[in-house]
């Protein structure tokens, strides 16, 4: 028996194949023709790639003598008139020719013709009217970009006058065309360098090579320019230089530059701070300069001061990412980031401020105050972003020290207080805060991620009442916005995880059970809450809590002496489909740690056993797919921890699920399935990896039966009938992950000898060909009932390691061969032109 | 008078337009409600005098012990409130309960102001929502009203309800004693707060009769969003929708060059009414801004969400739920969310009662002001469907209403339950009787939804009370956000508010956001304050009768505008001024009688005509010097310039708008110079 599958050349597209060869002259006549139009500019874009392969696996000139119909194309749209040429056809040619040119024998070749000064050079394209379409303009770049990898190519791109070009394409007015120009810019700026690299960087000016010497002569011009934008591009060219570039020559760059740079700062307001921002961060994240002093961090440290808190916040935050920054440049970086939380704790405060950092911030505070009590947006702006940039830091190896943990704890409890009303200061700055921030779901959901973040420092545990009565105000603020909600859940689970307890207490520490037992009430409400996405986050967090602290006698208590089981359980009925996924992955969790007995001992209808039930119900009849994947997996969850109800009677558990989940339109559902036999399979045949020494076996898993019974029950729960199914199922993962688990199970039963051996009788026969239609999708007929003689012959008779590898290649390989793009261009064409006959 | 502007042709008639400057006159608000959003406000313009709404006031009754449906053995069993000497004269008229006092009596409400001016002369009233007219039966049965009110169908219909359930719930508990004792100013002074502070308390009123609403609504005139009505020809006014209620109004205030636009609960969310009208408010010279939402705090929808949560927290627990509630308004909106949530909460088969003595008819009334709805809700009509979902509810039996807590109700009545019923002071009503029915288990729960009073000072003669209360009070009305982007919108020239809105809520005084902010600042008002709007009234319409108008011989002085000088009778009637033709020059008299009538007559001089234009000064002197004036010597001034001829001794000055001709007694030089000057200048 064999399960053949279409194959293909395993280096497709490396080599131009004779057959590819034949189709190109169609193709480059086509593209030559003005009157053929090609629609699609992906195929265009997926031929340049495919020639980019081509020519970097063997030689350009080899090409191009062996299919002159490429050079011919090329000379073609030279030869056309200007307004025949198709934007999209003269910026591949263009692109083309750069990919040839990038091998200097090529592009000697392509010189001799005169072909590469007539693309780029200033008589080109460059003069035409397509020239005003970006297509043609990013192609020329492109094209350039690839030919300039050898000298040959850097002295044309001095002779051909393209960097004049090239400057002054860094402002056009489309983006890409602009990026590309100062990227090709730096390029060309390295590779000049590249070939001077031999040598120490010379500080005299003189000593740049030529193309080198023009880039650095427009970039200074530029930096003295008073336009934002010329200074704003040269800006640009240097940070992708000093980002990219980290030979010494950069070092001697800067040394010519830095006083320029230094000269803007002088300006007011500062011209393209932005990109200054990124300049400085490029420069001194480069690690040329890691040892040497270059007057780059003097600089950084008037740029700190002379910015406005929005914009000094991300050079602050940069600043502080540089491992080798000074610190005293790092300290004053770090206030500048704490200045706002600093205000706000200020401005709140009831008593004088605590002592340490809020005294000595105060340089820039008034431009903070200014900042934050200007405008609604300016202050909810201000804070998002310093409460981002702490919430980056506070993670890092390499964040301040001492990292004021306190504080901004105590200024994220602020913020929040202050986003929910409830906070009220008596400083009139605090009143405008009030009002600027109350209800603003912005700053909300900002603060609760950093508050979260906040839960892993040392040293909280002490500010824990604090942080536990701001998080419960907010779930139970009926204002509280859904998304404001799921971020206070998830800040909440947190802050009770991570807490740490003093080293005294044992379990949960002092706080966490006082809060539980005000949290469960409000978690009750949340449950209720007409809002989906409420009742949804609610249900995640309960499924959170109960896995780490099922076990945890304080939480028990609480849990079970509150309404939330019960409630959860009904959710189970949700009218939406997400939460009734949320409410099984609940009540799985909380079931498998016990935790439903409350509802049992109250006399509740639904017992433990009806909870299989109700699940089983929602796996046989939910109409969305979500419920049924989340009862797939809790139940093969149960399976391997051996939950009560499963060990009960587990082959009944594992058919029945079986039988449903094998009907489930929904492929992760049979996916889940097979994972439900996998776990099933190791449980009964031991683990799937006999050969790792370090497996350990988990106490609770039977120990293996003789081979013989297990395949027998096997057949008898119809298990092969649904993995044969799944190998050919027409979603691909599924397949793998039943040809995964036959191998496995070929690869245990081989050592087989209870069974006979089975000849040629007319049932194996009969299996193999129900399998063979299944193949083919006629899958209606069943497999009835196997023996395992049957299977392990079928198992012995496929190519599963075949099919393994089949079915790991993309399901689009065949079509992405060069031979079938070519011929899509092709055939494009030729529908275009019925098209066109039929108009007329 | 003086002209100001050149005549016009009017572009609709032949007849010619004039607009004159009047003598400036004010406009005057009187403020007779100090309540903000029950607010009642008589505007002065024009010769017109218009009230605008007639709340009332009820939180008073917060001071009067409940009236129990089914007598209540706790109620009357409350001590008498004594002195602190122990003397205990009113202890029949004032119990005790709790720590606080309470009025034992019908309880009376506070009108609005009625001695800041002569109600008798109110010419129309404005009504702008069903709540805002509860006074109405005061104002038009008892100050000699004769005019008419202005009000919307929906504002009608549904005011009618809200007047005969107050009626019904007040007539149908009829109390013996009427304490008054407790209301002399000497012993007043002596009571303990809240009683000391209640002001004005000898103006408070017993509720109305049946007979004087059914008067008072007589006199109301229906009309429909954007009707102009004309009062006396001197003003016209429009409803406009607001977006708050079925029905709800501002209304416009308009002359011909003056537009006060009134604003009175209003709202910008989207739930039944149909959307606000904000386009038609703009260009307002005076815009009076009250009906704010009085939970400027609270979310809505979070309000809504915070009340079926807790709602299916209580019935799931086997509780009750009560919801205090007007008949009409928000109920819809709560009745509408919870068909969409019980459902989703598994609350399918708890009932649902809503009880009041209009239940019947506000449920089928908000089914049939289709026209009033929403667009959503509009369109449903066409399926047909019914626009309000809670006639499903009541299909299914999910919702089921009754006129009171006897009859049919008590053979229907299963609990667990949700009972929405009213009043919301918690002092008269079917509510009355749950209070007393549930109040002492703490599985049952209250949840107050309606804005307009105190939760805690409507529990306080329940104390002690064991059942959960439920704070989530729904107000649509705009809040601070809100009026700060509407009044960017309308750019009116001056906002009127009540000083409420001036200053942040006492409560939370470091909340600045929490006001009006505006500029120029909003003026304030408060209860029995006299303003002076800041804003006068400079131009009036005037027509030009058609024979008058023919015989105008315009000049055009400048590209575009062209002057005529009109001699005219000025006849004004109606509010309407008309310029005719004057009579014929009298002819020669032959009796008294007519000698009379040209009496009447003004002198119609021969005019001298106008002069229009002005001098170019080199030109005037070179014109001087071709007439022989040979010293002419110019010298500038701040104003203009002055000419001197030195040999003559003469100065000519010019100015902007005069020039003087001085010279010492030589008429001839001076007519001579004054024709030279004349002929630069145009004359009609």
């Amino acid at each position: 028996m064999r399960f053949s599958h279409v194959s293909c050349a395993e280096n497709c597209g490396l080599i131009m194949d004779p057959e590819c060869s034949r189709l190109l002259p169609a193709l480059c006549a086509v593209l030559a023709d003005p009157s053929q139009a090609v629609a699609d500019d992906t195929c265009l874009e997926k031929l340049l790639d495919w020639f980019k392969t081509v020519t970097e696996a063997g030689s350009s000139l080899l090409l191009l003598q062996e299919n002159p119909c490429l050079v011919d194309l090329l000379s073609h749209v030279l030869d056309l008139k200007p307004q025949d040429v198709s934007p999209r056809v003269l910026s591949f040619s263009l692109c083309l020719a750069g990919t040839f040119a990038a091998q200097e024998d090529c592009f000697e070749y392509l010189q001799q013709g005169q072909l590469l000064l007539g693309l780029f050079g200033e008589a080109g394209p460059l003069s035409w009217a397509a020239w005003s379409v970006p297509t043609v303009r990013s192609g020329w770049i492109r094209g350039l970009r690839s030919l300039a990898r050898h000298p040959s190519g850097l002295h044309f791109l001095g002779d051909s006058g393209a960097l004049d070009a090239l400057f002054s394409l860094q402002g056009d007015s489309s983006l890409f065309v602009a990026s590309a120009a100062s990227q090709l810019l730096v390029h060309v700026l390295a590779l000049s360098m590249q070939g001077k690299a031999a040598g120490s960087p010379s500080p005299q000016g003189s000593a740049w090579p030529t193309c080198a010497q023009k880039i650095v002569d427009h970039v200074e011009a530029c930096l003295c320019s008073t336009a934002a934008p010329q200074v704003t591009q040269a800006l640009n060219v240097l940070t992708t230089t000093f980002g990219r570039c980290h030979s010494p020559w950069t070092e001697v760059l800067w040394g010519q530059l830095s006083p320029l740079v230094a000269h803007l700062l002088e300006s007011d307001p500062i011209p393209a701070a932005h990109s200054l921002v990124d300049l400085l961060l490029s420069v001194a994240r480069s690690p040329v300069f890691a040892s040497a002093d270059c007057g780059l961090w003097e600089t950084m440290a008037r740029m700190l001061s002379c910015l406005s808190p929005t914009q000094a916040g991300p050079l602050a935050l940069g600043t502080l990412k540089v491992q080798h920054c000074p610190q005293a440049l790092k300290s004053q970086a770090f206030k500048i980031l704490l200045q706002p939380l600093v205000c706000i704790l200020r401005a709140t405060a009831q008593a004088p401020g605590p002592p340490g950092l809020l005294d000595e911030t105060t340089e820039g505070g008034s431009m903070t105050v200014d900042t934050l009590l200007s405008s609604k947006s300016a202050c909810v702006g201000l804070l998002c972003q310093t409460l981002a940039h702490l919430e980056e830091l506070q993670p890092l190896p390499q964040r301040p020290l001492p990292w004021p943990q306190t504080l901004l704890v105590e200024a994220a409890v602020i913020v929040l207080q202050l986003c929910d009303g409830l906070a009220a200061p008596s400083s009139s700055e605090g009143g405008r805060l009030c009002g600027a921030l109350a209800g603003c779901v912005r700053v909300q959901r900002a603060a609760l991620d950093f508050l979260g973040t906040l839960s892993q420092g040392t040293s909280s545990w002490e500010l824990m009442p604090q942080v536990f009565a701001v998080l419960l105000e907010t779930l139970e603020s009926p204002a509280s916005s859904p998304t404001v909600l799921k971020k206070a859940f998830q800040a909440t689970l947190r802050w009770l995880l991570d807490s740490p307890s003093p080293p005294t207490c044992l379990n949960l520490g002092p706080h966490a059970p006082l809060f539980l037992k005000e949290l469960f009430p409000v978690l009750q409400k949340r449950l209720c809450s007409p809002c989906w996405e409420v009742r949804d986050s609610a249900l995640e967090f309960l499924t959170h809590l109960t896995a780490c602290w099922g076990g945890e006698a304080d939480f028990r208590e609480v849990l079970l002496a509150s309404e939330v089981p019960k409630l959860t359980w009904q959710l189970l009925r949700d009218p939406e489909s997400y939460v009734r996924a949320s409410a099984v992955t609940a009540m799985g969790q909380l079931s498998s740690q016990g935790l439903q007995a409350a509802s049992e001992s109250s006399g509740h209808p639904e017992g433990q056993q009806g909870l299989v039930g109700e699940l089983l119900h929602i796996l046989s009849v939910d109409s969305e797919g979500f419920p049924r994947r989340a009862v797939a997996r809790v139940f093969t969850e149960w399976l391997r921890d051996s939950h009560a109800d499963v060990t009960r009677d587990t082959q009944w558990f594992v058919a029945t699920v079986l039988q449903m989940v094998s009907r489930d339109l929904d492929w992760e559902v049979r996916a889940q399935g097979l994972e439900l036999v996998q776990v099933f399979l190791a449980q009964t045949l031991g683990q799937p990896n006999p050969n790792c020494p370090y497996a350990v076996t988990l106490p609770k898993v039977t120990p293996p039966s003789p081979l013989p019974e297990v395949l027998r029950t096997l057949c008898q729960l119809h298990i092969f009938d649904f993995v044969f199914r799944a190998l050919f199922d027409c979603d691909r993962p599924v397949a793998q992950k039943a040809c995964d688990l036959l191998l496995f199970l070929k690869d245990k039963t081989a050592p087989c000898r209870g069974l006979q051996e089975p000849g040629d009788s007319s049932d194996v026969t009969s299996v193999e060909a129900t399998l063979q239609r299944w193949q083919a999708g006629e899958q209606g007929e069943p497999l009835g009932n196997l023996e395992p003689e049957e299977v392990l012959a079928a198992l012995r008779s496929m190519d599963l390691k075949g099919l393994q590898s089949r079915l790991a290649e993309s399901s689009d390989h065949v079509e992405k061969s060069p031979q079938s793009l070519l011929q899509d261009v092709l055939a494009t064409v030729a529908v275009l032109e019925e098209n066109v006959a039929d108009c007329y | 008078s003086s002209w100001r502007r050149a005549a016009e042709i009017g572009p609709e008639d032949a007849s010619w337009r004039l607009i004159l400057n009047t003598v400036t006159s004010n406009m005057k608000l009187y403020c007779l409600s100090g309540h903000p959003t029950l607010p009642c406000n008589i505007l002065k313009f024009k010769s017109t005098t218009i009230m605008l709404d007639c709340g009332l006031d009820m939180t008073s009754t917060l001071n009067f012990l409940p009236l129990p449906l089914v007598q209540s053995p706790r109620l009357c069993n409350l001590p008498g409130w004594s002195l602190k000497d122990g003397n205990a004269f009113l202890d029949k008229e004032l119990k005790e309960c709790s720590g606080h006092v309470f009025v034992d009596s019908v309880p009376e409400f506070c009108l609005p102001e009625t001695e800041l001016i002569d109600l008798s002369t109110v010419d129309v009233i404005l009504i702008s929502n069903y709540h805002c007219m509860m006074a109405l039966p005061y104002i038009t049965e008892h100050t000699g009203f004769t005019g008419t009110v202005y009000a919307t169908e929906p504002t009608v219909q549904i005011g009618r309800l809200l007047m005969e359930e107050l009626v019904n719930f007040i007539e149908r508990v009829p109390k013996a004693q009427s304490a008054s004792l407790w209301k002399n100013k000497d012993i007043q002074r002596l009571l303990p707060s809240p009683l000391k502070d209640a002001v004005e308390v000898s103006t408070w009123r017993r509720c109305y009769t049946m007979q004087e609403v059914n008067s008072a609504l007589s006199k109301i005139q229906l009309v429909g969003y954007s009707q102009k009505i004309e009062l006396f020809g001197a003003v016209q006014v429009t409803p406009l929708s607001s977006g708050y209620a079925l029905g709800s109004s501002n209304w416009i205030i308009q002359s011909h060059y003056e537009k006060v636009s009134y604003v009175s609960g209003s709202s910008l969310l989207t739930t039944h009414p149909q959307p606000m009208d904000q386009a038609s408010l703009k260009n307002s010279d005076v815009l009076v801004l009250t009906g704010l939402t009085q939970i400027p705090t609270a979310n809505p929808d979070g309000m809504v969400g915070e009340f079926c949560s807790n709602l299916a927290l209580t019935v799931r627990n086997g509780g009750n739920v009560l919801v205090p509630c007007y008949p009409s308004g928000v109920i819809y909106d709560l009745l509408e969310c919870l068909y969409q949530y019980i459902d989703s909460a598994g609350l399918s088969s708890i009932p649902f009662y809503f009880i009041s003595p209009v239940a019947n008819s506000s449920l089928e009334f908000s089914q049939i002001f289709a026209e009033w709805l929403c667009h959503n809700k509009q369109s449903k009509v066409y399926l047909p469907e019914p626009p309000f979902p809670h006639a499903e509810l009541i299909q299914t039996n999910k919702l089921k209403h009754y006129p009171s807590i006897h009859g049919d109700f008590s053979n229907d009545f299963r609990q667990p339950c949700v009972v929405f019923t009213g009043h919301p002071s918690l002092r008269f009503g079917d509510v009355v009787h749950f209070m007393e029915l549930w109040g002492k288990s703490s599985l049952n729960t209250v949840i107050f939804t309606e804005p307009d009073f105190s939760y805690l000072e409507a529990l306080a003669p329940y104390q002690p009370l064991a059942m959960k209360c439920i704070y989530c009070p729904i107000d649509t009305r705009l809040n601070f956000i809100q009026v700060s982007k509407l009044l960017k919108e309308v750019q009116p020239l001056h906002v009127v508010c009540p000083e409420q809105y001036t200053q942040p809520p006492p409560a939370q005084s470091h909340r600045m956001d929490l006001m009006i902010d505006c500029q120029p600042p909003p003026m304030s008002y408060r209860r029995a304050e006299v303003l002076a709007l800041p804003f006068k009234r400079r131009y009036e319409k005037i027509e030009i009768m058609p024979e008058l108008a023919d015989s105008l011989v315009p000049m055009e002085i400048k590209p575009g505008i062209s002057l005529a000088t009109v001699s005219a009778v000025l006849h004004t009637k109606d509010n309407k001024h008309v310029l005719q033709p004057p009579p014929r020059p009298a002819q020669p008299t032959s009796g008294k009688k007519r000698k009379r009538v040209s009496d009447d007559v003004p002198d119609c001089k021969v005019l001298k005509p106008l002069l229009s234009g002005s001098i170019p000064v080199e030109q005037f002197v070179q014109t001087l010097e071709k007439h022989g004036f040979s010293d002419v010597k110019v010298e500038d001034t701040a104003k203009g310039h002055i000419v001197l001829l030195q040999e003559a001794e003469t100065l000519i000055q010019i100015e902007e708008d005069s020039t003087h001709i001085i010279c010492d007694s030589d008429e001839m030089l001076r007519v001579r110079l004054r024709d030279l000057v004349l002929k630069f200048l145009q004359k009609f």
